[in-house]
This record gives C-alpha cells, sequence and structure tokens, in this order.
C-alpha cells in the first residue's frame, strides 16, 4: 500500500515559507494575540481593559473612602523669630520658690518650650537643701488648671482691669476719706516685698490693719514664746543635731511647719550604715496615726485632751518638779523623759498643740535640757506661721458687726477655713468694698464684690524670707496664662504706684538686702547670683535669749482644765493631710489621686475610728455616721485607722471645697467648721456631741486594701540593737549584726547543695549560666532604696506622675483597683498573730509598727514579664533596664499578671480626651503639663515605670556630646530626685565610683536584699532593711 | 465478617434498616424548621444580639468595662477562654482517639460533638480577641513579615504557642469535621426536592457518587486526620495549661497543670456533648441512635476524668504543703479559706464529689440524673479555671497589691455572647446539617443492630 504523501498546508505562508511565519511557526498561538504577558504593549493599542478597570475602579474607591476621613488637624507652629534661651527640646531650669502661706519650699522649674513641667528642689537653699513635698511637686499642676479666672470678676461678672482698678479707686479713697476701716485678711506671709508692699498701702491707707489668718495655725507657739523669750516667732528646730526626738502630737515629717525641711534634718540621724551603726530615738505621742507616728520608735497613742498631761508629766520627769497633773497613763512616757535626760543639749521636744500652756511647758522642758543655741534656735527664727488666732476672731466679729470698710482677702480662705465662716459670710454682705485676690471664685471670693485674680506663682515676681536672713526669690518660668495680675500690683496700683512688682522686689532687695551683704561689689552681680541661686543666705549666728520664767499654777489651771474639758466623752481630732494640706489645692487631680501615706485613702476625707470602738458600735468600714459637734453635723465614711487612740476619732481638714473646682468640688466633707474657738486659738480636736450611723454606706477609695504583710519577708527589719551587735545568730536563729534582721533564702535541693544540701536561689536556674555577652556591658542602672531613711511622705509618687505623664483616674478607678501611678508606697501594719494564722494575720495591731516600701518596676534581669508577653513589646536594654514598647503593646495583660511585684499598670480606658476622666488630659490647659518627653499612653497598653528613661537617655547624650562617660549623679529619676530624704539611691551599678556602686558593695553582706529573692527573678532594685531603734 | 458479642448491647436500636438511618436523620434538615426549634433558634439570636451589644460597647470604652484590675489581669475573659476550648475537646477525643480505637459507639454522636468543638473553639477565640487591649492590632501575635524588618513574635510565650494550638486545632477540626460529612452531604442532595438545597449540598459534596474510590479516599482522609487530631487532644489544652504552668504565681506555676488540664478539658467536654446529645436526642427522637449504652459510656468517661481531676486538686494543695513554699502554701489556704472560698467549694462540689453519683447505675443511666450532672460538671469546670485564674491572681507576692475581682455587667454580656454565638451556630448545624454521622451509622448497622425480629413499621 502506497503510502499517503499527500501534504497540507495551513495557509500559504506556510507554503511559501514565509519568514514571518516561520519565525513564530513553534508557538502555541502562531498569530497575534492582543494581551500579553505584563499587559503593557496591550495597553498602548487597545486603551483600557477589564483588569486595568477593576484596578483603577479599586483604586478610585479606596482614594474617594480615604479622602472622606476626617484627618485630625494638629498644628504645630515654629517660632518666627526663635526666643534665645529656648532651644526647642532641651529643657531650661529657672530657681524659684514655692511658697503657699506659710508653706515653703525653694524649686527648680523646669521649662520645655516656655512651659513650666516639673518642679524639683534646690540644693542651694540651705532649708529644704534640695527636697521637695508631693504637694510643691503638684503645685506645677495648679498652673493648668483651666478653673482659675481669666480675667478680674466685678459684682460676679467678668470685668477688666481699668473698670475693677477704678471702681476700687475711687471707694477706697471714699472710705479713707470719711476713714472708714481697712482690712486685709491673708494667710502667712514669707515676702519681705509683699509686706512692704502692704506697708506702702496703709500708708495711703492708714486706716488700714492687716490679720493674719493661718488655716493650720500655729498660734500658741508664737504666743508661748511672746511669753517665754518675748518674741513672737517660731524657733528654727534643728532635728539632725538631735538624738533623742519627742512629739506631742506634731507631724513634723508630713504636714507641721515645714515637714520638706524637717525630714532632710531627721534622716541625718536614721540613715546607718556598717560603719555608722547610730541613729536618733524618735517617740511620738499622738491622736492619729500620723507620718512621724509611722516613723516612729515608740510611738504611744493619747487622746488629745491628754496632750497636755503627757508634756506635764515630762515636765514634772526632767525637771523634777511636781505639777499637779493627773496621770496621762500613755505608754513610754517615763522611758522618754529618761532618754531626753540622757541627751541633754542634744534633744528636741516639740508639740503641735494650739494650746499656749502646752507650748510654755514644752519650751520649759526644752529650756531645761539646755536644747535652745543646739537644736532649737530661737534668735535666727523662722516665719512659717505668723497668724495669731484671736485677731482673726476679733475681725469676724467687727465684719459681722458692720465695723469694716473695705476688705482684701489675700491667699486666705476664711468663708471655708474658718470655724467662724458662717458669720463672717453673712457679715462680708454689710462690708462696701470686699475684694479677694483668689485665683477662682473660691468660697470667700463668691461673698466679695470684686474679684482680681492673682498669678500663679510660677507667673509671679516675688520673694521670701522663711527663715531670718535667709532670702529666696520667686521668678516667674511662663507668662501669665490668662488675664490675672499679681496681688502686690493691683495694691501697689490701688495706693497710686505703677511699678511693676519685678521692680518693686528688685528695689526692695536693693534697699534692704544687698547692703547688709559684703559678697558682691554690684547689686546687678548680687541679683543674678540670687536670681540663679534661688536663695540668698546671709550666715547667721545662734544665740540664746533669756528666758521669763514661767507662771507653773496658771499652766497647770489650764492643762487640767483642758484634760477634764472632755471628761470620758469621744473627742475628735482634725488633722491635715500630707497631700490636701489646708485645701488651697483641691482643685488639683494629682492631690486629690494622691494616697494619704498612712490609710492610701484618695478622693476623700473620712472618720478615721480605732478598731475597738468600731467593734463597739458595730460600725464598718464604709459605713457613713453623723457626727455631731455642737450645732454642727457632717456625714462621712468611716475608716478603721490602726494606731487611732482609744476613744478618740480623726477627720481631715482641707476636704469638701464647694467651689474649688470640678476636680476638688464636694470630695469629702468639710470638717473646719468643728475647729474649736472657745479659747481664742483655733483648737484642732473638741469633743464629739454624737455619732451614729446613717445606715448608708460610701466606699473609701483606696490604693492598698491589704494592710499587713502577712508574716512575708518583703519587708525585713531588725533593732539597733540586733544591728550593732557582733555578726552571728540569735537565740531565736535570727541573724544579727551587719544582717541584722536578714532573710537569706535559701532552697533544698537534691544534689550540688551546700552541706545542709541548700542552694541560693541565684544558683538554681533554668537558663544558662553563661552571662549575655551583650548584658550591660557598657551601664548596669540600678536603684537602692532606704527602708531606714524612707519616711513614706510620697513625693517621689507625685513626682513621678509629673514627669512621666501619669494619668489621673479619679475615685471610682481607685476603687476599681486600677491607679496608675508608676511607683506606689506600700504601708504595712504589723499584726499580733503568730505566723501561719493567715485570718488574724489580716488583722493589724490596735497599735501597729508600719513600715514604708517604695515599689516600682524592679527592672528585673529575669524578668517573667519579658517572657509571657507574645509580641516583645517588653524586652530587656543591655543597660539593665526592663523597657515597655508601647507601639508594639496589643494588650494582653500577662505580663502584668506574671509580675510578682504587681508594679505594671494597665490602660483600661483612654485616660486622655475623655470626659469621663475630665481631669487635666481632657483639657488643652492641662495638657500643657505633659512632659513632650514621654509618650502618652494610648487606651490598650501596659506601662510601667520606666526608670525614667528619657532622663537616662539625655544624660547619656550630655555626656556623648563632651565625649565622656555620664558622671554619678549627673542622671537622676523623678523618685530619687524628688526624695527629701534621699532614701532613693539611683545610678550605674557598673561604675565603681558611683554611689550605688559603693553602697551595694558595702552593702551586700549587709542589709541590701532583693524582695522576693526566693524566686531568682534578679532584680536592679535593692532595698536596705530597716532598723529602729526601739529600747528593749 | 465482623462478629459482636451477643453480651455487648447494640448500638442501633430498632432493628433499623439503611433507609431508616437515612431517613431518620435525613429528614430533620429535609423538613420545615418547627415551632420548637424557631423558638430555640430565637433566643439563641437574642443572647446574641445583646452580646454583640455588650461587645460593642467593650470594644467601643475599652475593657475598663470589665471588673479586672491592677491585680487581676485575666478573670471571666480567660476562665470563658479556656472553659470553651476545653468543652471543644470531647468533640476531637470521640471524632479522633475513638476512632483510632474502633470505638464503634462514637458514631452516633461523633458529628454533633465535633460541630461543638468548632463552635466551642470559636467561642474560646473570641475572647482571645476580646481580652486584648488593642484588639485592632490582633494579627501582631502571628509571625507575619512586617515593615519593622526583623520584628517577631516572642517564641518564648505562652500565648504564642496558644495562637499556633488554636488556630491548627480549629483548622484541623474543621476539615475533619466536614470530611467525614461530605458522603451524608451527598446523601442530603440526592434526596433535595428543592433546587436551592440540591445546589448548596451539591457545591458542599464535592462531587461526591458514593463509588469504591470515593470510599476509600474517605476512609484514608479520615484515619489521617484521627491520626494529626489525636496529639492536638493532648497538646492544646497541654498548651493552654502553660498559660499559667509557665508562670511565676503561686497557684499558676504548677507542673501538673499540663495532664490535669486535658482530664479537666475532656470532663467538660463529655459533660457539654452529653448536655447537648440529650436534648437533641430527645427532640430529634433518635433514641435508637444515642442509645443508653452511648450515654453510660459517656457517663464512665465523666466519672474518669472527673476522678483525675479530683486526684489532681488533691495533689496540687499537697505539694504546696511538701514544698514549704510560703506563696504557696498561702495560695491554696487562700483558695479553700480566703474570700473566694465559695468559688473554690463549688468547684469541689461541683466535680469531684457530684460525679462519683454516676458509680451508681442507676443515676448514670437516668437521663434527668445524667443531663443535671452534666451542667453541674459544665459550672463546675468554670469555676476551676475562675479559681486557678483569680484566686491565685488576687493574692499574690506582695500583700500590698492584694484586691479583690468583682464582674461586671460587660463580663457577664460578653459570656452571653459567647453562648449566643455558640447556640446559634449549634441551632443552625442541627437544622441544616446531619447531627447524626448517616454514613457511619450504616457502616455499624449490619454488625451492631438490635434482632432482626424485633420489628418496627416506619
Amino acid at each position: 500500500m502506497e503510502g499517503n504523501n499527500n501534504k497540507y498546508w495551513k495557509g500559504v505562508e506556510e507554503l511559501q515559507s514565509d519568514p514571518s511565519f516561520v519565525k513564530n511557526a513553534h508557538n502555541e498561538f502562531p498569530e497575534y494575540l492582543p494581551v500579553s504577558a505584563n499587559g503593557s504593549e496591550a495597553d498602548e493599542i487597545s486603551g483600557t481593559h477589564r483588569r486595568d478597570f477593576l484596578k483603577l475602579l479599586g483604586f478610585g474607591v479606596a482614594a474617594a473612602t480615604l479622602a472622606a476621613c476626617e484627618a485630625p488637624v494638629k498644628k504645630a507652629i515654629p517660632y518666627l523669630n526663635k526666643p534665645e534661651e529656648i532651644d526647642p527640646s532641651v529643657a531650661n531650669w529657672y530657681a524659684s520658690s514655692y511658697v503657699d502661706g506659710g508653706d515653703y519650699c525653694s524649686v527648680l522649674v523646669k521649662t520645655r518650650e516656655g512651659r513650666p513641667i516639673k518642679i524639683e528642689g534646690n540644693k542651694y537653699s540651705s532649708v529644704s537643701k534640695g527636697g521637695v513635698s508631693a504637694k510643691v511637686q503638684a503645685s506645677v499642676l495648679s498652673l493648668y488648671d483651666n478653673e482659675r479666672l481669666k480675667g478680674p470678676q466685678a459684682s460676679g461678672k467678668a470685668s477688666t482691669w481699668a473698670d475693677v482698678d477704678k471702681s476700687i479707686k475711687s471707694q477706697l479713697e471714699e472710705i479713707a476719706v470719711k476713714g472708714g476701716q481697712i482690712r486685709i485678711v491673708s494667710s502667712t506671709i514669707l515676702s519681705p516685698s509683699t509686706k512692704n508692699a502692704i506697708a506702702d498701702f496703709s500708708r495711703k491707707y492708714p486706716t488700714t490693719k492687716q490679720v493674719v489668718f493661718d488655716a493650720n495655725s500655729s498660734s500658741a507657739i508664737l504666743q508661748a514664746n511672746q511669753i517665754t523669750f518675748g518674741k513672737a516667732a517660731l524657733p528654727s528646730y534643728d532635728f539632725s543635731k538631735a538624738d533623742k526626738i519627742v512629739s506631742i502630737g506634731a507631724d513634723f515629717l508630713g504636714t507641721w511647719l515645714s515637714p520638706v525641711e524637717f525630714a532632710k534634718q531627721y534622716v541625718v540621724n536614721r540613715k546607718v550604715g556598717k560603719n555608722n551603726k547610730k541613729m536618733s530615738r524618735h517617740y511620738q505621742f499622738e491622736t492619729i496615726l500620723s507620718l512621724s507616728g509611722s516613723n516612729a520608735d515608740h510611738r504611744s497613742p493619747i487622746k488629745p485632751s491628754q496632750e497636755g498631761l503627757v508634756v506635764a508629766e515630762l515636765y514634772n520627769i526632767i525637771t523634777g518638779a511636781s505639777l499637779s497633773v493627773a496621770k496621762s497613763g500613755a505608754a513610754h512616757v517615763e522611758q522618754a523623759a529618761k532618754d531626753l535626760l540622757a541627751s541633754k543639749g542634744k534633744s528636741l521636744v516639740i508639740s503641735s498643740s494650739n494650746d499656749v500652756n502646752v507650748q510654755l511647758l514644752v519650751n520649759a522642758i526644752n529650756q531645761a535640757l539646755g536644747n535652745y543655741g543646739a537644736t532649737i534656735d530661737i534668735v535666727n527664727h523662722t516665719n512659717y506661721r505668723q497668724g495669731i488666732d484671736a485677731d482673726m476672731t476679733t475681725l469676724v466679729n467687727e465684719v459681722a458687726a458692720g465695723t469694716v470698710d473695705a476688705i482684701f482677702f489675700y491667699n486666705a480662705n476664711p468663708v471655708y477655713a474658718h470655724p467662724l465662716a458662717a458669720k463672717l459670710k453673712d457679715g462680708l454682705k454689710k462690708v462696701k468694698l470686699s475684694v479677694s485676690f483668689a485665683d477662682r471664685v473660691d468660697e470667700t471670693a463668691a461673698e466679695c464684690k470684686f474679684v482680681c485674680p492673682d498669678h500663679h506663682y510660677l507667673e509671679s515676681w516675688g520673694d521670701a524670707e522663711p527663715k531670718k536672713g535667709l532670702y529666696s526669690l520667686v521668678q516667674p518660668t511662663i507668662s501669665p496664662l490668662f488675664k490675672t495680675r499679681q496681688a502686690q500690683e493691683s495694691l501697689l496700683k490701688w495706693t497710686g504706684t505703677s511699678t511693676s512688682f519685678y521692680n518693686y522686689v528688685q528695689n526692695y532687695w536693693k534697699a534692704n538686702i544687698y547692703p547688709v551683704q559684703t559678697k558682691y561689689l554690684t547689686f546687678v552681680e548680687f541679683w543674678n547670683h540670687a536670681l540663679h541661686n534661688g536663695v540668698f543666705e546671709l550666715a547667721s549666728t545662734p544665740a540664746a535669749i533669756p528666758a521669763a520664767n514661767l507662771d507653773t499654777a496658771s499652766v497647770v489651771a489650764g492643762i487640767n482644765k483642758a484634760s477634764k474639758a472632755a471628761n470620758g466623752a469621744v473627742e475628735l481630732a482634725l488633722y491635715e493631710k500630707v497631700g490636701a494640706g489646708t485645701g488651697n489645692q483641691a482643685n488639683n487631680p494629682w492631690i486629690q489621686e494622691f494616697p494619704d501615706p498612712i490609710s492610701k485613702v484618695c478622693w476623700d476625707n473620712y472618720l478615721a475610728v480605732p478598731a475597738s470602738m468600731a467593734k463597739a458600735k458595730d460600725w464598718k468600714q464604709d459605713d457613713i455616721v453623723k457626727i455631731q459637734v455642737g450645732l454642727n453635723t457632717v456625714e462621712l465614711p468611716i475608716l478603721i485607722q490602726p494606731g487611732q487612740a482609744v476613744g478618740t476619732v480623726a477627720i481631715a481638714i482641707g476636704y469638701g471645697r464647694e467651689k474649688a473646682g470640678k476636680a476638688g468640688n464636694k470630695v469629702g466633707k468639710n470638717a473646719y467648721p468643728f475647729v474649736s474657738t472657745t479659747t481664742g486659738a483655733l483648737i484642732y480636736n473638741t469633743v464629739v456631741t454624737s455619732i451614729a450611723k446613717t445606715g448608708e454606706t460610701r466606699k473609701v477609695a483606696q490604693t492598698q486594701t491589704h494592710q499587713t504583710i502577712m508574716g512575708r519577708q518583703n519587708v525585713q527589719e531588725s533593732t539597733l540593737a540586733d544591728y550593732i551587735k557582733p555578726n552571728g545568730k540569735n537565740a531565736n536563729g535570727q541573724l544579727v549584726g551587719d544582717m541584722a534582721g536578714r532573710f537569706v533564702p535559701m532552697v533544698s535541693v537534691a544534689e550540688g547543695g551546700n552541706k545542709d544540701g541548700k542552694k541560693a536561689p541565684e544558683d538554681i536556674s533554668i537558663w544558662s549560666n553563661k552571662p549575655n555577652p551583650n548584658m550591660a556591658k557598657n551601664h548596669a542602672w540600678g536603684m537602692v532604696i532606704d527602708l531606714n531613711s524612707c519616711i513614706g511622705c510620697g513625693s517621689c509618687v507625685i513626682g513621678c506622675q509629673a514627669e512621666n505623664n501619669v494619668p489621673v483616674v479619679g475615685r471610682q478607678e481607685i476603687i476599681n483597683a486600677r491607679e496608675m501611678h508608676w511607683i506606689r508606697i506600700d504601708r504595712y501594719y504589723t499584726s499580733d498573730a503568730k505566723a501561719g494564722d493567715y485570718s488574724n494575720l489580716e488583722i493589724p495591731s490596735e497599735n501597729p509598727k508600719v513600715v514604708f516600701q517604695p515599689m516600682m518596676c524592679q527592672h528585673c534581669n529575669n524578668a517573667p514579664c519579658e517572657t509571657v508577653c507574645p509580641v516583645l513589646a517588653t524586652t530587656h536594654s543591655m543597660e539593665g533596664l526592663n523597657q515597655m514598647t508601647y507601639n508594639r503593646c496589643i494588650g494582653t495583660r500577662y505580663c502584668a499578671n506574671n509580675c510578682p511585684y504587681k508594679v505594671r499598670r494597665f490602660n483600661w480606658f483612654s485616660y486622655y480626651n475623655n470626659s469621663t476622666f475630665d481631669y487635666n488630659m481632657n483639657d488643652s490647659v492641662g495638657k500643657m503639663v505633659l512632659n513632650p518627653d514621654v509618650t502618652v499612653r494610648a487606651r490598650g497598653v501596659m506601662e510601667k515605670c520606666s526608670m525614667c528613661v528619657q532622663r537616662i537617655q539625655e544624660g547619656k547624650l550630655n555626656a556623648k556630646k563632651e565625649s565622656r562617660r555620664p558622671l554619678d549623679g549627673e542622671i537622676e529619676t523623678a523618685c530619687s530626685q524628688s526624695c527629701p530624704t534621699d532614701a532613693i539611691v539611683f545610678g550605674d551599678m557598673n561604675d565603681s565610683a558611683s554611689n550605688i556602686a559603693k553602697l551595694l558593695s558595702v552593702e551586700k553582706e549587709g542589709r541590701a536584699y532583693h524582695v522576693l529573692e526566693e524566686i531568682n527573678v534578679n532584680p536592679s532594685v535593692s532595698y536596705l532593711a530597716k532598723i529602729r531603734n526601739t529600747k528593749a | 465478617m465482623h462478629v459482636t458479642s451477643s453480651v455487648r448491647e447494640p448500638l442501633v436500636l430498632g432493628g433499623k434498616s439503611y433507609h431508616d438511618v437515612t431517613h431518620d436523620i435525613a429528614r430533620r434538615v429535609e423538613e420545615k424548621p418547627t415551632k420548637l426549634w424557631f423558638i430555640a433558634f430565637g433566643i439563641s439570636l437574642v443572647m446574641l444580639c445583646l452580646g454583640i451589644a455588650s461587645l460593642f460597647q467593650t470594644w467601643r470604652l475599652g475593657i475598663g468595662v470589665w471588673g479586672l484590675n491592677k491585680t487581676v489581669g485575666w478573670a471571666w475573659d480567660i476562665t470563658n477562654f479556656v472553659w470553651w476550648v476545653g468543652i471543644g475537646h470531647a468533640g476531637t477525643l470521640i471524632s479522633a482517639v475513638l476512632m483510632l480505637f474502633r470505638q464503634k459507639w462514637r458514631t452516633a454522636i461523633n458529628r454533633a460533638a465535633e460541630a461543638m468543638t468548632i463552635f466551642a473553639v470559636f467561642c474560646a477565640g473570641s475572647f482571645i480577641l476580646m481580652h486584648m487591649g488593642r484588639t485592632w492590632l490582633a494579627h501582631w501575635a502571628l509571625p507575619l513579615p512586617n515593615t519593622y524588618g526583623s520584628l517577631w513574635v516572642n517564641f518564648n510565650s505562652p500565648l504564642v504557642w496558644d495562637v499556633f494550638a488554636i488556630s491548627t486545632y480549629l483548622s484541623v477540626s474543621m476539615l475533619f469535621w466536614y470530611i467525614g460529612m461530605v458522603p451524608d452531604l451527598a446523601t442530603i442532595r440526592d434526596r433535595a426536592v428543592t433546587p436551592i438545597s440540591k445546589a448548596c449540598y451539591g457545591f458542599f459534596s464535592l462531587g461526591w457518587t458514593g463509588s469504591a474510590k470515593h470510599w476509600q479516599r474517605y476512609e484514608q482522609v479520615s484515619l489521617i486526620l484521627a491520626g494529626l487530631s489525636t496529639p492536638l487532644v493532648l497538646s492544646v489544652h497541654t498548651i493552654v495549661s502553660m498559660d499559667f504552668a509557665t508562670s511565676v504565681i503561686p497557684g499558676w506555676h504548677t507542673t501538673i497543670f499540663p495532664p490535669y488540664f486535658v482530664a479537666g478539658a475532656i470532663f467538660s467536654g463529655f459533660a457539654m456533648v452529653l448536655t447537648l446529645m440529650l436534648v437533641t436526642r430527645k427532640v430529634y427522637k433518635l433514641e435508637d441512635y444515642i442509645t443508653m449504652t452511648h450515654i453510660e459510656s459517656m457517663n464512665k468517661v465523666i466519672i474518669l476524668t472527673g476522678s483525675v481531676v479530683g486526684v489532681a486538686y488533691i495533689t496540687e494543695f499537697f505539694i504546696a504543703w511538701y514544698s514549704g513554699v510560703e506563696y504557696e502554701s498561702y495560695c491554696f489556704i487562700n483558695r479553700a479559706t480566703g474570700p473566694y472560698a465559695w468559688a473554690y467549694w463549688a468547684m469541689m462540689t461541683c466535680n469531684v464529689i457530684s460525679p462519683q453519683l454516676l458509680w451508681f447505675k442507676k443515676i448514670r443511666t437516668n437521663l434527668v440524673a445524667t443531663f443535671v450532672l452534666s451542667i453541674i460538671v459544665n459550672i463546675g469546670m468554670w469555676f476551676e479555671r475562675f479559681v486557678i485564674i483569680v484566686s491565685s491572681l488576687h493574692r499574690d507576692y506582695l500583700p500590698s497589691s492584694w484586691a479583690m475581682f468583682y464582674p461586671t455587667i460587660y463580663d457577664v454580656g460578653d459570656y452571653i455572647f459567647t453562648f449566643g454565638l455558640f447556640f446559634t451556630l449549634f441551632f443552625l448545624f442541627a437544622k441544616y446539617l446531619p447531627v447524626v454521622n448517616m454514613a457511619e451509622i450504616k457502616a455499624v448497622l449490619k454488625s451492631s443492630t438490635d434482632k432482626p425480629d424485633h420489628n418496627h413499621s416506619h
């Protein structure tokens, strides 16, 4: 069969082997197809295709959607002309002075881009010596209080300065012509220039009389010193020279006169070390458990009525006199007296009593002990309190009688803070011209015809003389935010002088201070130095003033009368809180959220009752009771306060403001009406008429709801007696000597242990024993916290809050246990129960010993939080810091759960721009306080102490610019900087010359320990065990 | 030929024929939904909507609406998460482990149990998302390429292990469930009368024709997936338990957790299967398929796992004392006598004491008693997780931070959300999918059925 040789062609091109055909013949589709792999060619030829259409459509929709979203407009306006001193992102510091009535502190103000954002202590001042308190730290936020008046007011309506000046001046002249009475009511004025301005005013209007009203009066000391020494002044105290301190009711570490100064002095004799095993002994006789009482070596709870008796007993023992007073029955009186006698000239007896008789006896005791000229200096007196209570009472009567024609209130709010407020309020209606210089329409200003708002001190010029010969300057750190005017300038204006107060202060200094010094040759030099340092101090020479004889008969009569007034009834003590003070800064949310150092209560005052009374009356914590004293009643929740003297109750003053602003209004209840005026002085205790349960409850917001330490070893303590013993163990098997009170955890192991079959926790690890070569090669930042010098004042808490933009969360969130503070002061009471008796260990003793433990992120080197974060939002730095990357955090909270110290804080809500949390971060003025170096954390993010990494970074950069290593002390964290007792030492543990490294090398085999050493998380924060100087 | 001992109870009663099986089970899919179904589904939907409202607020305002605080960072969220994951375990155990062990009684319950697993894991997963402070960044927990370059997840973190464990579990379970359903879907497709259901069931039955080749592949895939799932039964809850076991918190830091959690998971899972199946059985009249033998077998598993859990509770206490660790000892004393003692004793009563009643044959073959006990066990297992999480956290190392947790309406609302989700899905499943594996029932029908002379007419 023949093969079929027929050939077929697809087309004539194939037959002819056309080159264009041959070229494409091997392709699957030899003919041209208009779709190519990348489509580019196709586009050119055939325009838009389906896919491109979809792409464009998709892009178009996305673009339109995005454009429809409104992006927030944020304006950052650069300087057109850069101010010479301001470099963006570089802080400027100015020395100034915090002055609030008689409260004084020399400060440095940190400003960023012209905004003051942080207050720190000024080391040049010999008064505050670089210390600051929580109140001082918080004052920067009061500057940015949007509820301050934006301009003057006349008859409750906004006005202008010109109008106000015109009508006040004309009225003043009218009054002057007819010889009407003019009164200036102020709190204590430390400023010599202000006093001079008032004097100028008085010269112009000679019927002017100044009345000094201190809401926390010390008028009895002034009067007693008038009697004893012929000088109505407060003496200077020097706790650093006192080996034995006896305080009767005076909370000198917390609130009394000048707590920062006293705390600085106090810890000089409280810091111990291997080579310095000496410390002062401190006795405290008091009604409430105060900050000082909680630091005392021996604390005896007494009723307010017993104060005089205790002082008289001390007097009797010390001088051998036999004043016939009843026995107080207070513990430790005899022992205290003997201790005082053993340290003549090196002891100090103080009392906060506002009873002149008590203060006269205290003077006599100090006199007998030879303390004048040693620990007490009446020649170089202080000016902290100048008010004589009787003057104010007289004024109230004058106003009520309608004999006053014009009244000016300067930094005084008696309609809120005076017990005769109701009378004053009615009387003010009769006063023709009433002017308040308050920065807001407060309770007093609301009753005044004119409100001429004063600057905040950070906007003002001024000066202060806290102690004789020690001068201090106040300089503005920001232009006035609102149309306010300095009160002194207003007074001068109405006198007819139109100099600025800046010139006035300068002139005053030129005329009065410059001439008495010899150091500077020109005034400009003198002024510049004073302004730079913030202070100018003249040398002082202490000398004794001869004392007058004590009229014992009248003193004894007075003391006996006061002690019998109570007659066994329940006594009420009124006290000041470390944060709230007299209530001036009530609208400052930092202050309101500042936990009371003892009770850990925020956002409220309460009736502190001893457990025995609560049990007897069947009161529970949070029960609201109605307290009646005379005709005044107040309803407050109960707080069972260990250490509160039996048969007494206590309420803090400074609460219950009505016209402070949204943060401060109606927080707690006003206790000032309970202050007794029967003796002419303001007596801060009284006898309760009745207390009855109302049946309602109000939760007291506490940041710490468990009060005792449950027999755990996170706070380690011992006594001085054991500390000075040679190293070894006592009969109970506890360590004595250098390591007294230390708990050294050891873990039983199957193999490789010591002779007891035990191993130290740090020797047991699942981690590689090889040190990480990258770990802490350069720096190892750490902290040492001395529990012996921490007095628990909480200055660090506010310092940290200001530095790190810690939000305020409000009362309800505190009740929900969600406070945001990065550092807290744990306060533990002792319990009478035996170890292991857990249910009774929860109950504090009736008069417990107290320990304070500042607690913040421990920056563990085996950090439990770091391993559990799923997204590596918390990691370890090569310098030993445990760092939080807020941006990366997804908020699982696993880290917080796994933190053995529970120092992590979660942003449960958005705390800024959220009207539920209507505090400073929800307000454009309030936000000016934020530190631009620290991120404001978003909702859903974990945060915690960063060891002020922004400060570390700044210090490192500054050092790098100068090609050197950071110096020790150059970098300070906010908390260590704030600490008035230098209990917190921060530094580089790798730098063998640093304070911290030296301290650790000395105390390694001594008091230094890690909290929870047994779980081997290897913290960067060490604590030094507490030593109490109790007498066996 | 497989011979079943006459001593064994038959697995299918009522002398069913193949057609009976198909009819009994497929008719629920084919018939119009009953009034009862509408009511039940309606209630579930209402719960779901309430839950969504609550969830919306939780997400809008922040998880501060829950009762958590600085000390107790997890409470209902993770309690519910672990509880739901635990419930899921029974499904996997029944379908995978019992399959490998050739436990034929599983055929009647595995479908519903697996469905329950999947829905429970959905609920658990919703708590993973919900509990995050910034849920919108949840994908960061996955090792995804990102613009940060080398930024990766933390493979040390048990939460990352969780992410893998749960996602693996969910995908394998879903696959297993779906593959097992293909022959049944084809059956329904073949019986479908409306074009829509024909199309839907047709699409999902993947062109199943029932050819020998299909059956062979089906068997192989089932076996492989069973093999894959079996380790998951152990691993998922082991990993969940490591969220706690690897931490330093007393009461969490316990090596006993993995087996204890797995036992607890199976315990609660079986209880949940019983709760659901007893109702389904009654409503769908499946008494011939889900027989007393099944119920009894499940009760036996409950008594075993319940006892394991009980032993674990006691062991924890013993170790807390034996270790001499102060914090550990206190943690357990606090559990039993502290402010959350009521939760602890609720747990002990529900989980340890009440299941012991099942030793009595009368009780474990009593439907009402079984139903009540299954609910009690589920309550108890919820409390177990609550006790572990909250009572350990609320009083850990430093007494200063000790705090209490009190739930808010949003804690409750978000829990209700998962109930709504679970039951909505379950009712949809019960209506639109065959609740019993018809194909596998038919496979055991010949060897383990009722005597044929015991005649029923259908």
